[in-house]
């Protein structure tokens, strides 16, 4: 019998049952745009916590703030892009409810993962440098080029993650895997940045099927960087996972209300969405999109 | 044709672009897409203009529409590329100002616990020692221009110096663009200095509007209006709906 690559399949509750308290984990997209969602939503039914998030942040910061899970966060930024300011992650920011904040300009972002991903203590960039980054994040430093020019400029730490989480759109059993949208955001840095990289799809196919009706370049992750693969349909829901489906900006704008609302708003909404599993949160969805 | 205050800022925004050359036009908001488009059609046909997500477009499309013919690829990773590569020019939007020509987008009040949380540092920080980078003011005020940001994110020439030769070689703040003004920071000390104001306002106007003295030559001239040929492309072509007038009201 001939041997294969193992098939590492598995469901969002395992994939968190792999997960510590106090562990640092990067989450792949970027702002409101292909979040594993439906891993974030498994996180919040946990009661994992104290969590380092590495996050081009959206909704996923947004949500683990509000239910307290995060000790230190690591962003450049967190938006819902029609709703310029995540009012979960605003409200965390007012009352102080993250212990420790790290800004980073967004390219300084990519330089520590590329450095985690390279095994480097530090990537050199200019950006940073003048900026309050530096102010806010004293333990930054800056490193002088031994060549002639001799520049200072900042020594972007790596970013070394312990468990990548990110969604794309197909993968096969194995850990390959495609995005077909438009972007690939960074999430094979993510993946390579980190220990063990978990990625969720919204479906799984067989190897040949990878690039039955996509080109190769947009093979986007080798199974060599991935430790886990979970099938989500519709699991990045509420971001975008073009060309599977847009973001649902109705329901982003609720979930905006009610964040930025009392917290009996608040409560109806994680009632209505959250405290159920996966399926319980697609079928709640599908009766909100009926109600339009 | 009487130009709207909001065909005026169109047009300044398009002369910020116009001696760019052939680079990476990143206009962030409406305001700034509007007059980077006016550019293209007009000063300046060489600027590479993007749909804000990931294509170069060959064509000019109105406000918000789909691409006609792409261009070119540019995904988040390669815009960072583009920035550290310089060929780019990045109008950005400013909760603040200060008289140095530093720029907050992060958050209001103390860093460790803010007033008011904003967007986050963005690219702010990186584009200013990278690229050339102007911004756009919808709403010119006294809680916009500031004598000092709560937070640096878009760093100023000053800033830039004390930083040292690496963050100042590339550091160029171009121009600041209001509903009231134009302005750039070109002043004593390289602070932030009135160009010019638009058709219809004062120059104590602006100087009241702002929360430094402000830098200004003893005759202080009128911000051009928009061509003709300007005006028919903005409300026929590049933004039939208005939507400019939602921005900067007539």
């Amino acid at each position: 019998m001939t041997k294969g690559p193992r098939d590492k399949t598995m469901t969002v509750d395992e994939v968190v049952g792999e997960l510590k308290d106090g562990m640092t984990i990067g989450i792949g997209g970027w702002g409101p745009r292909r979040k594993p969602m439906a891993l974030v939503r498994a996180i919040l039914r946990s009661d994992l916590t104290d969590l380092t998030l590495v996050s081009w942040g959206g909704a996923d910061v947004g949500l683990l703030a509000r239910a307290g899970r995060i000790r230190r966060l690591v962003y450049a930024f967190v938006s819902l892009d029609t709703v310029p300011l995540e009012p979960n992650f605003q409200k965390a920011r007012q009352d102080g409810t993250i212990p420790e904040i790290v800004e980073l300009d967004e390219g300084m972002f990519q330089a520590g993962l590329r450095a985690a991903a390279q095994r480097l203590p530090f990537l050199p960039m200019r950006a940073g440098l003048g900026s309050d980054v530096m102010v806010n994040n004293p333990w930054l430093r800056t490193v002088t080029s031994p060549y002639d020019d001799g520049e200072e400029l900042v020594a972007v730490p790596a970013l070394n993650l312990d468990v990548a989480m990110v969604h794309l759109n197909r993968a096969d059993a194995h850990g390959n895997a495609t995005y077909l949208g438009p972007d690939p955001y960074f999430d094979d840095l993510f993946a390579m940045a980190a220990d063990r990289t978990f990625v969720t799809c919204e479906q799984i196919v067989d190897t040949a099927g990878l690039t039955v009706d996509t080109p190769v370049q947009r093979l986007l992750l080798s199974r060599m960087m991935v430790s886990g693969v979970v099938e989500t349909p519709n699991g990045a829901h509420f971001t975008t996972c073009t060309p599977d489906y847009e973001r649902d900006e109705r329901f982003q704008r609720a979930y905006a209300a009610a964040a930025s609302g009392t917290d009996e708003e608040w409560a109806a909404f994680e009632e209505r969405f959250l405290l159920g599993d996966e399926a319980a949160y697609q079928s709640a969805v599908r009766a909100f999109g009926e109600e339009s | 044709m009487d130009a709207t205050r909001a065909e005026v800022c169109a047009a300044a925004v398009a002369d910020a672009f116009k001696d760019d050359g052939e680079i990476f036009a990143s206009p962030m908001g409406l305001m700034p897409m509007l007059g980077v488009r006016l550019a293209k059609l007009t000063s300046n046909p060489d600027l590479v203009i993007s749909d804000g997500e990931s294509l170069f477009l060959a064509g000019v499309p109105p406000l918000f529409a789909k691409a006609d013919v792409v261009e070119g690829w540019i995904p988040f990773r390669k815009v960072f590329d583009v920035v550290a590569y310089g060929k780019r020019h990045v109008m950005m939007g400013a909760t603040q100002v200060d008289r140095e020509g530093n720029q907050n987008i992060s958050a209001i009040g103390d860093f460790a616990r803010p007033k008011r949380q904003l967007l986050g540092s963005r690219g702010a920080p990186g584009n200013t020692v990278n690229n050339r980078t102007s911004y756009w003011v919808p709403k010119h005020s006294p809680r916009v221009f500031v004598e000092r940001v709560d937070v640096v994110s878009g760093v100023g020439p000053r800033r830039a110096r004390e930083a040292g030769p690496a963050a100042a070689r590339f550091n160029d703040i171009h121009r600041i663009i209001t509903n009231l003004a134009v302005l750039d920071v070109g002043g004593a000390d390289d602070t932030v200095r009135l160009l010019s104001v638009h058709p219809g306002v004062t120059v104590e106007e602006v100087q009241e509007a702002t929360g430094f003295d402000l830098a200004a030559p003893a005759d202080v001239p009128e911000t051009r209006l928009p061509t003709m040929e300007e005006l028919v492309l903005i409300r026929e072509m590049l933004d039939p709906k208005e939507l400019r007038h939602k921005e900067v009201p007539a």
